[in-house]
Order: C-alpha cells, then structure tokens, then sequence
C-alpha cells in the first residue's frame, strides 16, 4: 500500500495548524478588541466554516489561478499555487481557521474583563498581558481550537481537490485517495484509508482531552 | 494627593455630569445601582473615557477632552480595587504582586504588610476572600498607585464575612494618608469607611458634605432615601406649619424659612406619649412586625386614609404600650426637610 497519502494529509494537517494557531489567535484578538464592526468582520472570517468546501476551492481557483494577479505575478517566477502541495495547505488552513478564531475567541470573551482591566491599571503593557495572562488563562480554550482546526484539517476534502486536485504522491491526501479508490472501485483500500483517518482523529482528540494541559488553572 | 474630577459622558439612559474633587480623605460615591458611580470610577481610571471634561491628578492631567489628553490605564497609577479582586489566576499570590512590581524590594514588603507569609505560593483560588482582598491591596500599592478607587468592594458577600473584609479595610486605611474613593450602594459602609459623602442620582452628584452632616441633614430626595430613611412625605409650609400631605400631618416647628418639598423621619427617632401635646398625634396601628430586636409598627392618623408611617420601637417598649391607638410624639428637630 502506498502510504504517501498519510505522509502528505499529516503534513499538511501539522503546516496549515501551525499558520492557523498564529493567524486564529491574532483575528480573535483583534475581532474582541473590535470598537465597532464585530458582526462583519465575524461573519467574514466566520464564512469559510460554513460554506461548501467546494466554493472555497472555487474562489481559491479564481484567486490564486493562472489568469488572477496573484497567479500571473506568481508566473513571473514560473510558480504556480494550483495543484501543488502548498495548495493542499492554503485550502486546510482556509477551511479549519475559523474553528480555531471562534473558538480562541469564546474563550477570550469568557474570561473575566476585569482581569484584563486591572492588569492596565496596575501598568502592565498589552504585550505582557496578551502572553502572560491572556493567553495562559485562556489555553483550555485555545487548545480545543488547536485540536479542531487539526482534525478538520486532516479530514478537509472539498476545497483540497479543487484547488490542489487529487495528484497520487503529491497533493493526494487520505480523503482524496478514498474517493479515488471508491472511483477506483477498490473498497479495501478506501476502507483501510477511512479507518486510519477516524483512528488518527479520534487519538488525537483523546490524547488531548486526557493530558494535563487541558486542565484549567 | 489631589484628584480633580469634571466630566461628562452620555449613558444610555441619563447623562452622567459629575464635578469633585477630593484630597487626602476618603470619599465615598453613595447612590442606587445604576446612578453612574462605578462609571465614574473606571473613568478615572482610564477604562472608560467621557465624552468632555477634565480629570487631573496631583497636576499631572490624565484625561482633558480640549487639550485631546488622554493616558492608557497604564500610565495614570491609579489603583482600582475591583469588586472581584480580579487576580490573576494563573499566577501564585507572590506573582500576582511581583508581576506589577514597581521594585522587587517592595513586593516582600507588601507581603509582610498585609500577612500574606506562608501563602505567596498559593494560587487566587485556594485563598478566602479576606485573603484575596489583601493581595489586591498588596498589588495595588506595590504598584505604585497614587490614590485607590474602590469598586463595592464588599457587595459580594454575606454579611459576617463583609464585616471581617470592612473591618481590615478599616485597619489599611488607618496606615494609608493618600486619597480614597469607594463606591457603595451601601449607608452604613459608606459612612464608615468615609469622611465625606457625595450622593449619586442618575449621572449627578446630589449632594458632597461631611459624612455626619449628611446623616444629620441630607437635603434632597435622594439622598434622604439612600441615608435609610423609611418615611417620607410630600410637604408644604402653611400657616408657619409644616404640612405633611400624605401623613395628613401638621407639625410645628420654628426655623421655617426655606421653600421645602418633602419630609422625612426616621423610624427609630419617633417616640411613645402617654398624652396628647405638641408634634403629639393620635395615630392608629394597621400592621405589627417583629423584626429580629425591635418591633416595626405600621401606622396612620387616626380617621384617615393617610399613607402608613412606620414606627420602629423597642420590644421590651411596645409589649408594655401595646393598643390599637397611640399617642405617638414626632421631635421637631429629627424632622428632615428637603427642598427638591
């Protein structure tokens, strides 16, 4: 059985959950911190989550392809997005990056305000008290976004194939080589990929539900 | 320590407009909830800004709406003790302190202070209230502020363990000289805990005195209500009488010069008569409670629909006066007068 699929969907599951956690946590803070406006921009962020992966995919294909601007400057190094492997990471990180802003987000909005506003006047810098109180109060909360936006992102099809389609040993993830291997006709092998697929979403939800950094403080 | 307060913020149901200021002493802001009086605070504090108007600390100019200053919380070192204590909770008691330090020296300090030894590594959560309130005030003062804004700090709480909290607020305060403001919804803290009272009414300041002055004399509606009186009528002067519309009571009384609209009594101040006399009426018993020492009795002018007055009396008293009708004497000079 060839195992690139796995290699690549942990790959790109571990990159795009890397660029998620920084880009999920900073849209979060800047959305609470909002002064007006919050609906929009949530619902902006918030879109990806809940619209078919497939139009993502699309607007991924209008934005990054051969004759968009991004796609033509792109040309001009003679590189392109579509059908790369970076492709399957842009998708996952587009898909699973709102689980992970709404999630960081709800966890920031629970935190008592008061905390924040006593750290102010006692003199402590935003810097300080986004990485010394901020975020250690909230890590429950960030940590369950981390585990969803990693799970969608292992699981993330739609957007994957058609932006960064369905190429054996290079952008073929689990879920696409389930649907070839259906198409394929080859049910052993769709079914063998669809239970690594559950079992490595489930361990990994279990792993971090029972570690003691989900304890809260 | 001098702070300046003049500012003006409009509020979804009045326009806060409140102009004070207040040095070395401890202010109290005494009004209903939701009159503006924590708004107040987190103004001074920076949390929330008014829409114009001045606040100044020791000439140092935190908020000045003309001159477009306005300091982040951060810079204004101004302690603000928060109804919760709002400690961090991911941070032992020693951290807490150390955290916002000014100098390290200090934070040893703050711990021996407020008797915190043995518990600096300790989180917020394992501590009791009292605890949680001594590192607050440790925090503060290690940071260096320059006048402490006390938000309810004890509303919170039942009433024993507000008692221990107020009575080692008590002993801060007696080692503290600089400037104070606490806000209460409550009389009695905000008369001992305070030497002057300011009266809140929807975003204004009704009244700024003394606190016993207040007590003695509150002269407005407001005020009177918040200072616990239970009675109270609308008024007019006739005839060198004051006339207690809803008691359907006159009462003598000689320094009547002032334009007045209300009266007020307090319910302890009225007194049992054996005969009738002047400020001496007849008056008729609707309704007898007994409270925990005292017996609280409703009553009114005989022969009248008036409004019930409510008389509040000794037990060992009323068991040996008990009656349907009695004499009751109202004291001229406990008669509280207001003009709006």
């Amino acid at each position: 059985m060839e195992l690139s699929p796995l290699l690549i969907t942990l790959k790109t599951a571990v990159v795009s959950t890397i660029i998620t956690f920084f880009i999920g946590i900073f849209l979060a803070y800047v959305v609470v911190n909002l002064k007006r406006g919050h609906g929009l921009a949530d619902a902006i962020i918030t879109l990806p989550m809940v619209l078919p992966p497939t139009v993502v995919g699309f607007f991924l294909l209008l934005v990054f392809g051969k004759r968009s601007l991004i796609g033509q400057f792109l040309l001009q190094f003679d590189f392109s997005l579509v059908f790369t492997w970076q492709a399957t990471v842009i998708s996952a990180v587009i898909v699973s990056m709102p689980l992970m802003y709404r999630t960081t987000r709800g966890a920031f909005e629970q935190l008592d305000k008061n905390i924040i506003y006593a750290a102010r006047t006692l003199g402590v810098s935003e810097w300080k008290i986004f990485w010394k109180i901020l975020i250690p109060n909230t890590r429950s909360g960030i940590l369950a976004g981390i585990v969803l936006s990693f799970t969608r992102a292992l699981g993330e099809f739609g957007a994957t194939i058609m932006f960064a389609g369905n190429i054996p040993g290079v952008t073929q993830t689990m879920s696409t080589a389930i649907y070839s291997a259906v198409q394929a006709n080859d049910y052993a092998l769709a079914f063998n990929w669809a239970i690594a697929l559950v079992s490595f979403s489930l361990i990994f939800i279990l792993i971090v539900n029972y570690s003691k950094f989900n304890k809260a403080v | 320590m001098k702070l300046i307060v003049n500012i003006k913020k409009i509020l979804r149901d009045f326009i806060l407009n409140v102009n004070f200021s207040v040095e070395d002493e401890v202010l109290a802001l005494l009004g209903a909830s939701g009159c503006g009086k924590s708004m107040t605070l987190k103004c001074i504090a920076g949390i929330q800004t008014p829409d114009e108007g001045q606040i100044i600390l020791n000439d140092k100019i935190l908020f000045d709406s003309d001159k477009k200053i306005n300091l982040k919380p951060q810079n204004r070192r101004v302690g603000y003790l928060f109804q919760n204590y709002a400690l961090f909770p991911n941070m032992t008691v020693f951290e807490n302190i150390s955290f916002v330090a000014v100098n390290q020296k200090s934070v040893a300090e703050n711990i021996k202070r407020f008797q915190l030894d043995g518990l600096e590594n300790s989180y917020p959560n394992k501590l009791s209230g009292g605890q949680q309130q001594r590192v607050a005030f440790a925090r503060i003062l290690s940071s260096n502020a320059e006048i402490l804004l006390l938000d309810e700090p004890f509303s919170a709480l039942d009433s024993y363990l507000k008692w221990q909290l107020e009575l080692e607020m008590k002993n801060i305060f007696k080692n503290y000289a600089g400037t104070a403001i606490l806000v209460s919804h409550d009389r009695g803290e905000a008369f001992r805990m305070s030497d002057k009272v300011a009266v809140m009414n929807r975003g204004l300041i009704e009244s700024f005195n003394e606190k016993h002055e207040l007590f003695q004399n509150p002269k407005t509606l407001a005020a009177t209500l918040l200072t616990g009186c239970k009675n109270i009528s609308a008024a007019h002067i006739e005839n060198d009488l004051i006339v207690a519309d809803d008691w359907k009571i006159s009462f003598k009384r000689s320094d009547l010069t002032k334009k007045i609209k209300f009266v007020g009594f307090r319910a302890k101040f009225i007194q049992y008569s054996q005969f009738e006399g002047e400020n001496i009426f007849l008056m008729e018993v609707v309704e007898v409670i007994e409270d925990t020492f005292s017996f609280l009795i409703m009553v009114r002018r005989k022969n009248t629909n008036a409004k019930l007055i409510r008389w509040e009396v000794d037990k060992k008293i009323w068991h040996s006066v008990k009656a349907p009708e009695i004499y009751l004497y109202f004291p001229p000079e406990k008669i509280i007068l207001m003009e709006k």
